[in-house]
C-alpha cells in the first residue's frame, strides 16, 4: 500500500496552485520603483583585439544614464573560478581573468563589451546599436585538438597556451594501465564525441540589482540555483561588498539544469551599475542573448579503450579526452571533465585498472560548465557505448557482459578513488527486464519490419556521485568552497514550523517535499511545515542545488536540526510531565511517558517553550528554533539500469523512440510522484541529447544553432510515454534518510540507451559496419551512416 | 524592435493607400515578421496590418471550381474550410508550425515572405495556383524568384490565391529538427492534364518544380516511377541539418510517399 | 502611442502602447499579469500562450494593437469563479504536470484550446497539438497524462498501455 502521508506519500504539490493560476514570482515579475534597463552590446566575432570602445554618440541619445565600458570595471575583481585542478604533473591549471565587460579583447561570440543603461529597454538597445566598435578580428580557435597545436592563436595572450590542464587520474595507475591493454586478449576502441548542449531552461536568465543609499546595502534578484553563492562569489571577489551589505534572493526560478549555478557577469554589472546610479537596473536575457551568454554543457572529445580477458572480464580501462572550457573558466568549469568525470569511470563495474587523461581546453566559444549529470553523464555514454561495442565484437550478450562485471559487495573502493557505499546492480538489470518487456521485443521487432521500419534494442547501466559534496574530499581535489548545507527549523509559538533552507527549489518540488520529511518525525500534518528559501537575508549560508543534493545534503541538514529540536522538546515535554527525559516518546504529534497514560500534544510543548511559565529555565533556554548544517561523510551513489527501444525509418534515417524503460535504485523515497517526474525530465533531456540537441559553430567561431530554429529542443511528440521504476531501494548508509537523489539520473542513463538501440537496430538489419554515430542522431546522421 | 507605427485598415483600398507611405510594410499574421524585427533585422516605417480586412478573409470556390482564399485567411482557417474541396491543401495548412501560429499566420504572408523552407509555396507552384494582387494576377509559375524573392512590386498586396483542385494531391513533409520547418518538402498534384510536382525546404534557390519526376508520373502515377530518379545535389541546401545530398535523397522519397498517400 | 482598448479575463481595459508593444508586453507590463511568460524570441516556446477572441495565440508574436478590441484571456482567468482551480488546473496538480511552472500557463492555455476543439483527444493528438509548447522540466509525460485525464480519460491506464 503507497502511503498517504509523510514520507513516502505523493503528496501534490503546494506550490503547484500559484504556478497554475499565474502567481508565479519570478525574477522578471519583479519591477523595482524608478528602475532603468540594461542592453548589453556583444561582440559578434569570436576573437579580437578591441582597440577602442566609443560611446561619445551613443551616449547623448534619448533615455540614456550612462554607457558602461571595460574601463569602468578595471577597479573591481573579475569572474571568480570556484575549483583548482592540479594536472598531472603537479601544477596548477592555468587560470585566465575574466572581466565583467571585455578589456583588450573579445574571446567569443557574445562576450559583453559594453553596458547601456536607458529609461527603457529598446532606447538601451537604440544605444548599444550605437556604439561604436574598433576591433581588429584575430582567427579563432574552435576545435580543440587545433587549439592545444604549436602556434595555434592564444585565446589568453598571457597563458603560455589554450591548454588549461593535463589531468592524469590515477597517474599512478598509468603504466600499469598501458601494461594490462598491451597484453590483454581483447581490446575495445571507441572514438566519439559527447557534443555541445544549451541547458536551456525555460526561463532565460533576468537579474535586477538595487540599492538603498540609506544604509548602503545592495540587493541583487537573480535566477539562480544558489543565492549564497552568488552572494558570496560577487561580494568577495568581484564588487567587493561585504555580505552584511548584500542581500541575493533568487525567486521562483523557471528551472536550471545547472546553468543557474555559475555567477554571471550580468549579475554583477547589474548589481554594480545600481550603486552607481541610485537607480534599480534591469536585464533580461532574450533567448537569442541566452544562447551565447549561457554556461553551455559537455563538449568533450574522447577515445575510450577497453581491456578484456578470454572471459570477457574487463581487465583495464583507459580515456583520453579533451574537454572544451570555452573561453574562460565558468565558476566550476574545471570540476566537471576531472572529479565529476574521472571518479565515475569504473561505473558499476569491478574493472581493476582504470586511467584517465583529460586535457581542457580554452576556445573562442561560450564558456562550458555543469549542466544536468555534469561529467557523469560523459563518464556514463563512453562507458556504456564501449561495452556495448566489446559485446558485439566478442559476440556475446551485452546485459551478460554487463552482469559478469558487476559490481556486487559493498562498500567497493573504486580504483577512481570514491567508495561505493552501497547498490544492488543485478537488483535493477533484473527489474529492468521485467518493466522493459524484453520478452515481446522479437513480436514487436517483426510488426516493425511488417511497416518497413527497423526495430532495435539498447541497453545500458549507469552510476552516479550525487549528494554532493564531502567538503573535505572536495577541498582537497581543489574546490575553493565547502558544499555542506543548512537549514534552520523554527517552531512558532502554536507549534507550527517554518524551514529556512539553503537549497533552493527551481522545479524539484521542495516547498512539499520537505515538509512530508518533518511531518514524518513529529507525526504532525505537512502543512503546519512552510519552506522559506532563496533569500540570503532569511535563510542560512547554504550551498544551493544542483549535484541532485538538495535531499541528500539539505534534507539531512533540516533532519539533523529537526532532531535537535526534538531533543529538546522532550526535556520540555519531561519537564512538563513530571518524567525522566530518557522516558519521552514522540508518536503522532504527542509526547508520552512510557508505560503510561500520561501525554502532551507537540503544540502545547511548542507554547511553553515560547510561553515558559512553568519551564526548565535552568537546564534549558525558551524558544524553540535549531540550525544544523550538514556535511556529508561520501557521496551518494544511485544507480540503475536503462533500456531503449527505437524504431529507424531507413528511408529517411529518422529514429522515433518507442519505448524507455528506467529502472532506477535512488534509496529511499520521499515522494515517489515527484521522484517519476525528475526521471522523466532527465530521460526528455537525455533522449534530446541522443537525437536532437547540439550546439554547434563555424571554424570562424560563429555560433550556428543560436535560436530554437536550429537548436532542436525535444518536444511532446519526440518522447513516449515512459516506464520508470525505483521499488529497488538500496538505502544510502551514511545520510539519515537514506536518500541518494534523483535530479540528474534520467539525463545520465538516457543517451547510451538510445544509440545503443540504433546502432543494434542497424545491426540487425545487416549494416555490420555501423558500430557508433556521433550525437544527436539526426535523421541525416543516421542516414549518412547506412549509406557508409 | 525598432519603433513604426501600426495602420489597421479595414478595406482594401485603404491598405494600398497605407502601403504607399515611406518605408510601409505589410503585415500579415505577423509570425515570421515579428520575430524578424525582434532581432533588428528589418526596419519598416509602418506596418499595415492586413488581418482586419474582411474581403481578404475566407475560403470560395469559384465558377472554375478553383479553391480561392482571401490572403488574410489563417493557416487554421485554411485547414477547416478547404478540407472538403481540396484536402491536401487543406492537411499542409494545418501542419504549418503549431497550432497558435496557425492560428495567425497567414497564406498570404508566407508566399509573399517565400521562406526556402516554407510550405505554402510548394502547394501553390505543384497547383499551378494564381497569386491574385490588388493589380495583377501571377501564375505562381512567375511568382517564385528564389529564397525570400518573389515578383511582388513595391506595396503590392496579394489579395487572394485560387488553387486549382487537382484529381489527386498529397504533400508529404520531413521537418527541420528543431524550426520544423520543411527540411525538404514535397507537393504532388495530379490533374487530367498532368503532374505537377513542387519541392520545399531543399533548394538553394527555393521552392522548385521537379519536371522529371512530373514527366515520368504523367505517364505513370506510382511511386515506382520516380525510384530510379534523382534530383542533383548541386543547388541543394547544406547545413546543420542534412547535406546537400541528404536533401536530394529526400525530394526522391518524399515524392514517392507523396504518389503513394495521394 | 495608441490608445487600445480590450477585454481581459472578462474586464474591460484600455491603455496607451507604440506600434511595436507586444501583446505580452501590454499584459505583462501595464496590466501587471505576469503570469504569462516569454521564453524565446522565435515563435517556438509556447510560454506566452494566450486566448484571443478564444484561440490560442503566442501573444509574444502579436501586437498589442492587433488586440484593440478583442477578447483576451489569460492564465490569471483561467480558475473557477470561486477561485478553486479549474478542471485543468486540477488535473495538472492531480499529475504533477508541472515542475518549474514557467512554461504552465501556456501549456494551460493551449490545453484548453485543445479540448475546446477535440473535447476527448488522443495522446497523439495532444503531443502533436504540444507542438508549440516546450517543456524543459517534465519530459511531457505528466503534461499529457493531464490533458487526458482533464478530458475525462483514464491516463493511468492510457500511459500504461
Amino acid at each position: 500500500m503507497p502511503k498517504d502521508h509523510g514520507i513516502g506519500a505523493s503528496d501534490k504539490r503546494r506550490e503547484d496552485v500559484r504556478f497554475l493560476t499565474g502567481k508565479g514570482r519570478y525574477t522578471d515579475d519583479i519591477n523595482l520603483p524608478g528602475q532603468a534597463y540594461v542592453a548589453f552590446l556583444r561582440s559578434d566575432v569570436a576573437h579580437g583585439k578591441l582597440n577602442n570602445v566609443d560611446t561619445a554618440a551613443a551616449s547623448g541619445m534619448p533615455g540614456v544614464l550612462r554607457i558602461f565600458t571595460g574601463a569602468d570595471f578595471e577597479g573591481v575583481g573579475g569572474l571568480p573560478c570556484g575549483w583548482q585542478v592540479t594536472d598531472r604533473h603537479g601544477n596548477v591549471m592555468q587560470e585566465p581573468g575574466h572581466p565583467v565587460l571585455a578589456q583588450g579583447k573579445v574571446r567569443h561570440v557574445g562576450d559583453p563589451i559594453a553596458a547601456v543603461v536607458a529609461e527603457t529597454y529598446e532606447q538601451a538597445r537604440d544605444a548599444a546599436e550605437a556604439i561604436s566598435l574598433d576591433i581588429d578580428e584575430l582567427p579563432a580557435v574552435v576545435d580543440m585538438k587545433e587549439a592545444v597545436k604549436d602556434g595555434a592563436p592564444k585565446v589568453h595572450d598571457d597563458l603560455t597556451s589554450n591548454l588549461c590542464y593535463d589531468w592524469g587520474f590515477v597517474e599512478d595507475n598509468r603504466e600499469a594501465v598501458d601494461q594490462a591493454i598491451k597484453n590483454a586478449a581483447h581490446v575495445t576502441t571507441l572514438e566519439l564525441t559527447n557534443q555541445r548542449l544549451v541547458a536551456n531552461p525555460m526561463e532565460p536568465r533576468v537579474a535586477v540589482g538595487d540599492y538603498a543609499a540609506h544604509d548602503d546595502s545592495s540587493t541583487l534578484y537573480t535566477t539562480s540555483q544558489n543565492p549564497h553563492v552568488i552572494r558570496l562569489l560577487m561580494g568577495a571577489f568581484v564588487l567587493g561588498i561585504p555580505e552584511h551589505k548584500l542581500r541575493v534572493v533568487a525567486p521562483d526560478v523557471g528551472g536550471g539544469f545547472g546553468t543557474k549555478i555559475f555567477h554571471y557577469a550580468e549579475e554583477a554589472f547589474c548589481t554594480f551599475a545600481a550603486k552607481q546610479l541610485k537607480r534599480a537596473v534591469k536585464w533580461t536575457a532574450t533567448r537569442s542573448e541566452a544562447f551565447m551568454s549561457d554556461a553551455h554543457g559537455r563538449d568533450h572529445v574522447t577515445k575510450i579503450e577497453l581491456a578484456l580477458d578470454k572471459d570477457g572480464m574487463f581487465q583495464a580501462l583507459r580515456t583520453e579526452t579533451y574537454a572544451n572550457m570555452g573561453a574562460y573558466l565558468s565558476t566550476f568549469a574545471p570540476s566537471v571533465p576531472t572529479w565529476l568525470h574521472g571518479t565515475l569511470m569504473a561505473g558499476n563495474y569491478k574493472t581493476p585498472l582504470i586511467y584517465v587523461n583529460v586535457k581542457a581546453v580554452f576556445t573562442n566559444t561560450v564558456p562550458v560548465d555543469a549542466y544536468r549529470g555534469a561529467g557523469r553523464p560523459e563518464a556514463t555514454f563512453q562507458l556504456e557505448r564501449v561495452i556495448d561495442k566489446a559485446a558485439r565484437e566478442l559476440g556475446v550478450d551485452p546485459i551478460e557482459l554487463r552482469r559478469k562485471n558487476f559490481i556486487t559487495e559493498f562498500p567497493y573502493a573504486t580504483p577512481v578513488a570514491v567508495e561505493y557505499d552501497t547498490g544492488n546492480y543485478n537488483a535493477t538489470m533484473d527489474k529492468l527486464i521485467e518493466i522493459a518487456d524484453f520478452a515481446g521485443f522479437d513480436a514487436r521487432r517483426a510488426e516493425s519490419e511488417k511497416r518497413g521500419k527497423l526495430r532495435g534494442l539498447g541497453v545500458n547501466c549507469y552510476i552516479e556521485a550525487c549528494g554532493i559534496a564531502p567538503s573535505q574530499l572536495v577541498g582537497q581535489l581543489g574546490a575553493r568552497a565547502g558544499l555542506y548545507e543548512s537549514a534552520t527549523v523554527r517552531v512558532n509559538a502554536t507549534g507550527g514550523l517554518v524551514v529556512m533552507t539553503g537549497s533552493h527549489s527551481h522545479g524539484q518540488g521542495h516547498e512539499t517535499t520537505f515538509p512530508q520529511v518533518i511531518a514524518e518525525m513529529i507525526g504532525i500534518d505537512a502543512n503546519m511545515v512552510e519552506i522559506v528559501h532563496g533569500d540570503t537575508a532569511n535563510t542560512p549560508m547554504g550551498m544551493g542545488t544542483y549535484g541532485s543534493r538538495s535531499l541528500a545534503v539539505g534534507g539531512s541538514a533540516m533532519v539533523r536540526a529537526t532532531e535537535k529540536i526534538i531533543a529538546k522538546a522532550k526535556k520540555i515535554a519531561a519537564h512538563l510531565m513530571e518524567a525522566s527525559e530518557g522516558d519521552i516518546e514522540l508518536k503522532e504529534g504527542k509526547f508520552s511517558v512510557a508505560g503510561t497514560d500520561k501525554s502532551v500534544a507537540w503544540g502545547d510543548v511548542c507554547l511553553a517553550a515560547y510561553v515558559p511559565h512553568n519551564y526548565p529555565l535552568d537546564q534549558i533556554e525558551p524558544g524553540l528554533e535549531e540550525t544544523s548544517f550538514y556535511d556529508p561523510s561520501n557521496f551518494t551513489y544511485p544507480a540503475g539500469a536503462y533500456a531503449c527501444e527505437v524504431e529507424v525509418d531507413p528511408d529517411t534515417g529518422k529514429v522515433t523512440i518507442e519505448r524507455f524503460a528506467a529502472a532506477d535504485d535512488f534509496g529511499n523515497i520521499v515522494n515517489p510522484m515527484i521522484v517519476s517526474g525528475q526521471v522523466h525530465g532527465g530521460l526528455a533531456q537525455g533522449i534530446g541529447q541522443a537525437l536532437l540537441e547540439g550546439c554547434s559553430y563555424d571554424e570562424n567561431g560563429q555560433l550556428i544553432s543560436a535560436s530554437y530554429m536550429d537548436y532542436a529542443m525535444p518536444r511532446a511528440s519526440d518522447v513516449p510515454f515512459y516506464t520508470v521504476d525505483h521499488s529497488c531501494q538500496t538505502p544510502c548508509t551514511h545520510n539519515p534518510l537514506g536518500v541518494k537523489g534523483c535530479g540528474e539520473a534520467g539525463a545520465i542513463g538516457s543517451p547510451p540507451a538510445v544509440v545503443n538501440a540504433v546502432v543494434d537496430a542497424l545491426q540487425r538489419a545487416g549494416k555490420s559496419n555501423v558500430t557508433h554515430i556521433d550525437m544527436p542522431l539526426s535523421p541525416a546522421r543516421v542516414w549518412a551512416a547506412m549509406q557508409g | 524592435m525598432y519603433a513604426f507605427e501600426i495602420d489597421r485598415p479595414t478595406t482594401l483600398a485603404a491598405a494600398v493607400e497605407a502601403m504607399g507611405a515611406e518605408e510601409a510594410q505589410a503585415l500579415g499574421g505577423g509570425q515570421t515578421l515579428i520575430p524578424t524585427l525582434k532581432q533588428r533585422l528589418a526596419s519598416p516605417a509602418r506596418l499595415v496590418s492586413l488581418a482586419g480586412i474582411a474581403e481578404l478573409q475566407g475560403v470560395c470556390k469559384d465558377d472554375a471550381g478553383r479553391v480561392c482564399i482571401g490572403s488574410a485567411t489563417t493557416h487554421a482557417t485554411v485547414a477547416k474550410e478547404a478540407a472538403g474541396d481540396y484536402p491536401a491543401l487543406a492537411a499542409l495548412a494545418g501542419g504549418i508550425g503549431d497550432p497558435a501560429v496557425r492560428n495567425r499566420g497567414t497564406i498570404g504572408g508566407s508566399l509573399a515572405n517565400n521562406d526556402p523552407a516554407a510550405c505554402y509555396p510548394s502547394a501553390a507552384l505543384a497547383s499551378g495556383a494564381t497569386i491574385v494582387t490588388n493589380t495583377r494576377e501571377i501564375a505562381a509559375d512567375d511568382f517564385f524568384d528564389g529564397m525570400f524573392t518573389t515578383a511582388l512590386e513595391e506595396g503590392e498586396i496579394i489579395t487572394e490565391v485560387k488553387f486549382p483542385v487537382p484529381e489527386k494531391a498529397n504533400y508529404q513533409k520531413f521537418e527541420q529538427p528543431a524550426s520544423r520547418f520543411a527540411l525538404t518538402g514535397v507537393f504532388v498534384a495530379k490533374y487530367a492534364d498532368g503532374v505537377r510536382v513542387a519541392v520545399t525546404g531543399a533548394s538553394e534557390d527555393g521552392v522548385f518544380r521537379w519536371t522529371e519526376a512530373e514527366e515520368a508520373l504523367s505517364a505513370n502515377f506510382s511511386p515506382d516511377a520516380v525510384a530510379g530518379l534523382s534530383v542533383s545535389a548541386d543547388d541543394m541546401i547544406a547545413d546543420l541539418h542534412g547535406t546537400k545530398e541528404y536533401r536530394a535523397h529526400l525530394v526522391n522519397v518524399l515524392t514517392r510517399r507523396a504518389v503513394a498517400a495521394a | 502611442m495608441t490608445t487600445v482598448n480590450m477585454t481581459v479575463n472578462g474586464k474591460a481595459v484600455s491603455g496607451d502602447v507604440e506600434g511595436r508593444t507586444l501583446l505580452v508586453e501590454f499584459l505583462r507590463g501595464p496590466l501587471g499579469l505576469t503570469g504569462t511568460h516569454v521564453g524565446c524570441d522565435t515563435s517556438q516556446c509556447g510560454a506566452c500562450v494566450v486566448h484571443v477572441n478564444g484561440e490560442a495565440v503566442k501573444s509574444c508574436t502579436m501586437f498589442a494593437a492587433e488586440a484593440d478590441g478583442a477578447e483576451v484571456a489569460t492564465i490569471e482567468g483561467m480558475a473557477n469563479a470561486d477561485g478553486s482551480l479549474s478542471t485543468i488546473q486540477q488535473a495538472f496538480q492531480d499529475h504533477h504536470g508541472l515542475q518549474c511552472g514557467f512554461c504552465t500557463p501556456g501549456m494551460v492555455m493551449s490545453a484548453a484550446a485543445l479540448l475546446k476543439d477535440n473535447p476527448k483527444p488522443s495522446e497523439a493528438e495532444i503531443r502533436a497539438y504540444l507542438e508549440g509548447n516546450i517543456c524543459r522540466c517534465t519530459g511531457y509525460h505528466n503534461i499529457v497524462k493531464a490533458i487526458l485525464a482533464a478530458s475525462g480519460q483514464d491516463a493511468d491506464a492510457i500511459a500504461a498501455e
